[in-house]
């Protein structure tokens, strides 16, 4: 009679496909010959690749962080990867007229038709293939306007004194080692620029997918929302079922000046490795906004169900008087997985406020590890902070982590926090069973539950995805 | 409809249950009576499939299915309800999407086509008054923050939303005081069919004289030592459970 919870078998991850395209790929291996390489075929301007070769010759002294993230992983062999690879079409990628068929199919099958009539009413799409972007959706009507929204590499063709005026202005090329392994070898991603006083008529997304095998991903996304501008972007990840894990080291920028509000939502689905642990994603990521003008707001939202680990911390500085900063995230780690995600809320300006909300799900033998810094700084008079931050564990081998760091230096900021640990009891199964729901679906109702604060702040169309990818991966965690 | 012939059960290492017979028939209303640790939750929990007892013995019959060899939701979905005596919070899932997902999953276990949330608006309007509440309640979560007294008129309000054929009620009168002991009670008997059945498991008679009872049992050391009609809850009220226990000792 005894049904313990316990063991679990990863669930066939849906997205593990390949597509079979002939790819054109740089060489193995890392050097200025491969930056000047990846730099040339993006025909990009003299000063952007004297920045990556800065940005390279101070990775070259940076090491790979082990010590402090509460992960598990054996050094990466850089020279051993590629660093760009782009579907070989006959047409030039870009325009989505005349996209080779294979890659409009591979994102028919990912749930993402790529011609504007199939599409989600309202939701304009960039979509990036391993290095490059595929095409843009909606870009003519968005471009009436004023908004921006094409690939990372359009925009430096472009627009380049914009992409030049806020590259790096959020995080620097030196900020971290795989910042700076990004700004070295960076491929593609999207650029979005909303101006003064404009509020974005639609969402905006971009939808990465790595293919090639041993070549990892290292895209850039920067957006920059004007003076009382406002914009609400998503990002949606997947990748093939491979044995070797793949490398995915991106980097963001938010850039919000006076009275502008971003919105940036992602839901991570990253192959996450198979029941033993091998292959999948590492998820290596740094995303940061600047609220640099008064009463802007920025809000990160994300759903991390994938990856077999995950490393991020989407941050704001908060510089703007009375400027807010949010962060609401949901990661969920089963089989093997190992996540240290988090954020940071940097208080500059007065009167800053910022919310952080943190619900980690731990199942099978997954390592869960919430990290959060909030720092109010001598200027910051009247700053608050409120952190939420809730662990729920499934089954007895997985793990729960919270690493707070508050540093407060001055004395009229208010910060509080609230943690809690919970364990999905038998007894809430039973409960939910004895009114006839069956065990998956009562874990899964439990574990909506108590998401719940966060999923609300999606998109709608991205809160139902959400639940489900939720109900996937947790789907088996429970014997 | 329920027959519960020689079973036993325990509880880790310990055996609580120690043969156990009844039979419940439909249109009847049974007590189970007896002192603290005598058993009764367990056999409520072990008729819902409780996880955390095993069964050791004897056999349960309902409606001539084999019982014990039901998973849990099954079983709800056969129309056996427990009202716990012990709800679970279910933080950030409203009430009303719980009860209308309860409401369909044993809807469509029946083959019947689940209901929307417009027409599940209407049953609930009219079930809400059963245990007089006002809509208010169905945008709580799930016994979140409720009160003792509040989560055992939400078991009632789901017993009378899932219309269970066999309706167990886990001392559902301990930490009630006299209105909201008067409302469940009024809810449960309203609900009374020809067709249907209720085993009411309490440790004091003062429910009893709410829920008239056709048969009272009392259990002691995880056996039924001495079953009658309404009259014996009376008895044991007036003289206490020990005389029944010097009775069983002295045979």
């Amino acid at each position: 009679m005894s049904s313990p919870v316990e063991t679990l078998v990863n669930k066939e991850y849906k997205y593990g496909f390949v597509t079979d395209i002939e790819s054109d790929v740089a060489p193995r291996g890392l050097n200025e010959d491969i930056i000047r390489l990846i730099s040339a075929k993006k025909t990009e301007p003299e000063w952007l690749l004297k920045w990556r070769l800065k940005a390279f010759r101070g990775w070259l002294k940076m090491t790979e962080p082990h010590s402090w993230p509460n992960i598990r992983y054996n050094p990466i062999d850089y020279q051993s990867l590629r660093y760009y690879a782009a579907p070989k079409t006959k047409m030039p990628l870009g325009s989505l007229d005349d996209v080779d068929p294979k890659l409009l199919e591979t994102y028919q099958k990912l749930g993402i038709p790529l011609s504007e009539q199939k599409l989600l009413a309202g939701v304009a799409v960039d979509a990036i293939f391993d290095s490059v972007s595929v095409g843009t959706t909606y870009k003519a009507k968005l471009a009436e306007v004023g908004i921006i929204f094409c690939s990372f590499g359009e925009a430096v063709r472009e627009h380049p004194d914009l992409v030049r005026k806020y590259l790096g202005s959020v995080v620097p090329a030196s900020d971290n080692f795989f910042a700076a392994l990004n700004a070295a070898v960076f491929s593609d991603g999207s650029f979005v620029f909303v101006p003064r006083g404009v509020q974005c008529p639609m969402e905006l997304s971009t939808y990465f997918r790595i293919n090639a095998a041993e070549t990892g991903q290292f895209e850039r996304t920067l957006i920059v929302a004007e003076e009382g501008a406002s914009v609400s972007y998503l990002e949606g990840c997947t990748a093939p079922r491979r044995d070797e894990n793949q490398l995915h080291a991106a980097v963001v920028e938010l850039v919000a000046l006076e009275g502008a509000t971003i919105k940036y939502s992602t839901v991570q689905n990253w192959y996450a490795g198979d029941a033993e642990g091998r292959g999948g994603i590492y998820n290596f990521v740094t995303k940061r906004g600047k609220c640099a003008g008064a009463n802007s707001k920025i809000s990160w939202t994300q759903v991390e169900t994938g990856s077999a680990i995950t490393w991020k911390y989407p941050s704001v500085i908060l510089q703007g008087d009375n400027s807010v900063g949010e962060f609401y995230s949901v990661a969920v780690v089963n089989g093997k997985q190992q996540a240290d995600t988090g954020t940071k809320m940097i208080h500059m300006g007065k009167n800053t406020r910022s919310t952080i909300v943190s619900k980690g799900i731990s199942a099978g033998q997954g390592q869960n590890s919430y990290r959060g810094l909030v720092k109010v700084l001598p200027k910051a008079a009247g700053a608050r902070n409120y952190t939420q931050c809730d662990s729920m564990l499934i089954g007895n081998r997985c793990g729960a982590h919270t690493f707070p760091y508050i540093e407060v230096q001055n004395s009229t900021a208010a910060v509080e926090h609230e943690a809690s640990t919970s364990k999905i009891g038998e007894d809430q199964i039973f409960y939910l069973k004895q009114r006839g729901l069956n065990t998956e679906n009562a874990i899964s109702m439990i574990v909506n539950g108590f998401c719940k604060e966060v999923f609300k702040e999606l998109p709608m169309e991205f809160a139902v995805e959400a639940q489900k990818l939720l109900g996937v991966t947790l789907e088996g965690s429970v014997g | 409809m329920l027959e519960i012939r020689g079973l036993r059960a325990n509880a880790g290492d310990k055996e609580i249950l120690r043969g156990i017979d009844l039979t419940v028939r439909a249109g009847e209303v049974h007590a189970v009576m007896g002192p603290n640790g005598s058993g009764k939750s367990t056999l409520a929990q072990v008729i819902a499939g409780h996880p955390a007892y095993a069964v050791t013995g004897g056999e349960v019959l309902y409606e001539g299915r084999d019982l014990l060899d039901m998973e849990p939701e099954e079983r709800a979905q056969a129309g056996v309800f427990l009202a716990f005596q012990y709800p679970v919070e279910i933080p950030g899932i409203s009430n009303a999407y719980f009860l209308r997902a309860a409401y369909n999953e044993i809807r469509k276990a029946r083959g019947l086509e689940e209901v929307d949330s417009m027409d599940f608006l209407d049953l609930l309007e009219e079930k809400l008054r059963l245990v007089e509440w006002g809509p208010e309640i169905m945008s709580r979560a799930v016994n979140s923050g409720f009160s003792g007294g509040e989560k055992k008129r939400n078991e009632i309000l789901q017993m009378a939303i899932l219309e269970p054929k066999l309706a167990i009620l886990d001392e559902t009168d301990s930490g009630l005081d006299i209105d909201a002991l008067r409302i469940v009670a009024g809810g449960v008997n309203a609900l009374r069919r020809p067709n249907n059945a209720t085993v009411v498991v309490t440790h004091y008679q003062r429910l009893l004289n709410y829920i008239v009872p056709d048969r009272v049992h009392v259990l002691s050391g995880g056996r039924i030592v001495k079953s009658g009609g309404k009259e014996l809850a009376l008895q044991l009220e007036e003289r206490g459970y020990e005389w029944i226990e010097e009775e069983v000792a002295a045979s």
